[in-house]
């Protein structure tokens, strides 16, 4: 082959994913950078984006305990609904497994089906339920005297977390899901007949063998519920804030951009150590099931 | 007296039978075959003697005590799968000593058994290998061991070879035959493959949609097959339309230019079964002609067209003559050698 066609060849890599990488790159890469250098701007009420390096931002958040107070609740929040998804839905996930023929895919329609509705929606819906004195499962509960005020929903964390698992189900539902179909359809019977009971397979057999899917599964809930928006927006409004809706404030309301491109910026960070770190120690640990 | 016993079992799935008067005895320690083709009902029946299926009807007892009565963890049977079915988040060691956990065995003896169990099968070493780390025929092993470390009263294997390749399910086969002599464990093994039936078993059970057709040794079931079913089933055969003339003296059985004292019992329009071996080239005879002529080392093949349709004809090679291909040869057989059936 000639130098030049072998350059060509080299270059054809290149030339095939260049409009992918370019898309990537201009709405994606740049964008992200132009927020990290924006984190590190000055803004002031009259003034506006003065375009500086400073670091009075990122020493903002670092000292101000409110945000510090906010991180913790994003994340607690985030693990806490991880947690829930985990505990309901890969229980579902092995039921629904079990199921035969129609009812499985009736069953796997109404999991999947709350997708289909808007974020917005759902949440709402949970508001309309559990929303103060108006609510209607309040309303019921009070007039049958089992409960003397509110069961308390809005503006808490525990309503944050209910309504972040009830949006969130689906994947963890799923993704354990293609775990359960990669077990051999055997391998019940096999420890059945060596012996054991009910209760050992799945501990014993099944839970190791679906750990990798829950895991998974549970990336994805938690980077989903710690960057989530629309439902913390709905539920905790402005008097409990994440991350994602302190910094939708900064930018939209108080417009101090730098210090809005600071918060995304460390929750970003913060998102992808963490997604990285345990995805690498999940690899690791899980390696033979993997394979 | 029967070891394990099946009574006249059916199984149905909604309003197709799939299993039907299943009734077979098993000696203790002997080693029995399902054979038949795909979908006739083997797994069907192995898993309602493992106890993951519920016969429709019949019993199924083993020493006289009714097995159906008894929860499959109960029933101390030792299981092959298809799949093996190992776990594959555990280690050979630890997959072999499952069965003993179940058992409450202690720690010590636990370790001992498995490393003898590992060892029987060729496996010493392995403990510490996961399944997926190991080939197919290793894998069967573990499954192997697994299953009889426990000291099951009956092994069942489903189709245990089937994925291994030829040279290996050989050596599979001799080593299972070796070990189910050494230990005596009651066996029944599933399998579609003839020549797997017929090297491992005391018995055949040869199966067809469902039903039994025949049950015998293994010689039996191949000289004397009960049916067309299981002479086309067990290895090359030919069957020739004959008839039966009662009114000559004696009566006579003749196919084509082939002509014998007849039989008792029959008459009229009846099939010989002759399997190819069986059939050589004489002076008198059926009528044929050589139309191909295959070498396979210690025999030939020979590929007839006969007065009566297509025939097989197998010869040894003991370095005599053979007829060339277009020769035009007499076909002739001991009446010893064939089975007569009326025709359904
Ligand atoms: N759970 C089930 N529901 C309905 N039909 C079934 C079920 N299991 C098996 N069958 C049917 O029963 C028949 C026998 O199945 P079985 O698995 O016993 O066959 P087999 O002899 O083991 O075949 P193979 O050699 O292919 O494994 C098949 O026609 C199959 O479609
Ligand atoms: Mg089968």
């Amino acid at each position: 082959m000639s130098a030049a066609a072998e350059e060509r060849n080299a270059r054809a890599p290149w030339a095939l994913t260049a409009p992918a990488l370019m898309l990537f790159v201009g709405v994606l890469l740049i964008p992200l950078a132009m927020t990290v250098m924006l984190s590190f701007h000055d803004w002031g009420q009259y003034k506006g984006i003065e375009p500086v390096f400073i670091l009075k931002n990122w020493r903002e958040i670092a000292t101000d305990p409110y945000y510090a107070e906010m991180f913790w609740r994003t994340f607690r929040v985030a693990i806490l609904t991880t947690v829930l998804t985990a505990v309901l839905g890969a229980p579902e996930a092995y039921i629904l497994n079990r199921m035969s023929g129609r009812w499985k895919s009736i069953f796997l329609l109404v999991i999947l089906g709350p997708l289909l509705i808007s974020v917005v929606a759902r949440t709402l819906g949970w508001a309309l339920l559990f929303g103060g004195n108006n609510g209607l499962v309040n309303k019921l509960l009070m007039s049958a005297g089992l409960i003397r005020s509110p069961i308390p929903f809005m503006f808490t964390e525990t309503g944050m977390v209910v309504a972040l698992a009830h949006v969130m189900m689906p994947f963890m539902v799923l993704s354990v899901w293609a775990a359960l179909q990669r077990l051999d359809p055997q391998i019940e019977n096999a420890a059945l007949s060596l012996g054991a009971g009910p209760i050992t397979i799945i501990r014993r057999i099944i839970m190791p063998q679906i750990m990798p899917g829950v895991l998974s599964g549970a990336i994805i809930v938690f980077s989903l519920s710690a960057s989530a928006f629309a439902t913390p927006a709905i539920i905790g409004g402005r008097r409990l804030k994440v991350a994602a809706t302190l910094a939708y404030d900064e930018f939209l309301n108080t417009l101090n951009w730098p210090l809005g491109a600071a918060v995304a910026t460390l929750l970003l960070v913060a998102l992808v150590l963490i997604v990285v770190g345990s995805n690498a120690l999940i690899e690791r640990r899980y390696a033979e099931v993997f394979r | 007296m029967a070891y394990l016993e099946l009574d006249r079992v059916a199984k149905q799935f909604g309003a197709q039978t799939v299993v039907d008067d299943f009734s077979l005895a098993v000696g203790k320690g002997e080693f029995i075959s399902f054979l038949g083709p795909s979908g006739c009902g083997k797994t069907t029946t192995l898993q309602m003697i493992a106890g993951f299926l519920d016969p429709t009807r019949g019993a199924i007892r083993l020493e006289d005590k009714d097995l159906t009565a008894i929860h499959p963890a109960k029933r101390g049977l030792g299981i092959v799968f298809q799949s093996y079915a190992l776990f594959p988040h555990m280690t050979a060691a630890e997959n072999v000593a499952f069965g003993l956990e179940m058992r409450k065995v202690t720690r010590s003896e636990r370790t001992e058994r498995v490393r003898a169990a590992l060892a029987m099968v060729g496996l010493a070493g392995f403990e510490d290998r996961h399944p997926r780390r190991m080939s197919g025929g290793q894998q069967q092993r573990v499954a192997l061991a697994r299953a009889l470390v426990i000291k099951p009263s009956v092994l069942l294997l489903d189709e245990p070879l089937s994925n291994l390749d030829a040279k290996l399910r050989e050596e599979m086969q001799i080593e299972l035959r070796q070990i189910q002599r050494t230990i005596g464990t009651t066996t029944i093994l599933v399998t579609h493959d003839q020549n797997e039936a017929m090297s491992l078993s005391d018995r055949i059970v040869v199966m067809s949609q469902g039903k039994i057709e025949q049950i015998g040794t293994p010689q039996e079931t191949y000289e004397k097959p009960a049916s067309a079913f299981v002479s086309q089933f067990l290895g090359k055969t030919n069957d020739f339309a004959a008839t039966i003339d009662r009114t000559a003296t004696p009566a006579r059985l003749a196919a084509g230019s082939w002509s014998a004292p007849a039989p008792a019992g029959l008459s009229g329009p009846v099939t010989v079964s002759i399997r190819p071996e069986r059939i050589g080239f004489g002076d008198a005879g059926l009528n044929a002609k050589i139309v191909t002529r295959i070498f396979q080392g210690n025999h030939w093949l020979f590929q007839c067209d006969s007065e009566c349709g297509p025939a097989i004809v197998i010869r040894q090679n003991d370095g005599e003559r053979q007829p060339a291909e277009g020769e035009a040869v007499r076909l002739t057989w001991r009446p010893q050698d064939m089975s007569v059936r009326g025709v359904a």
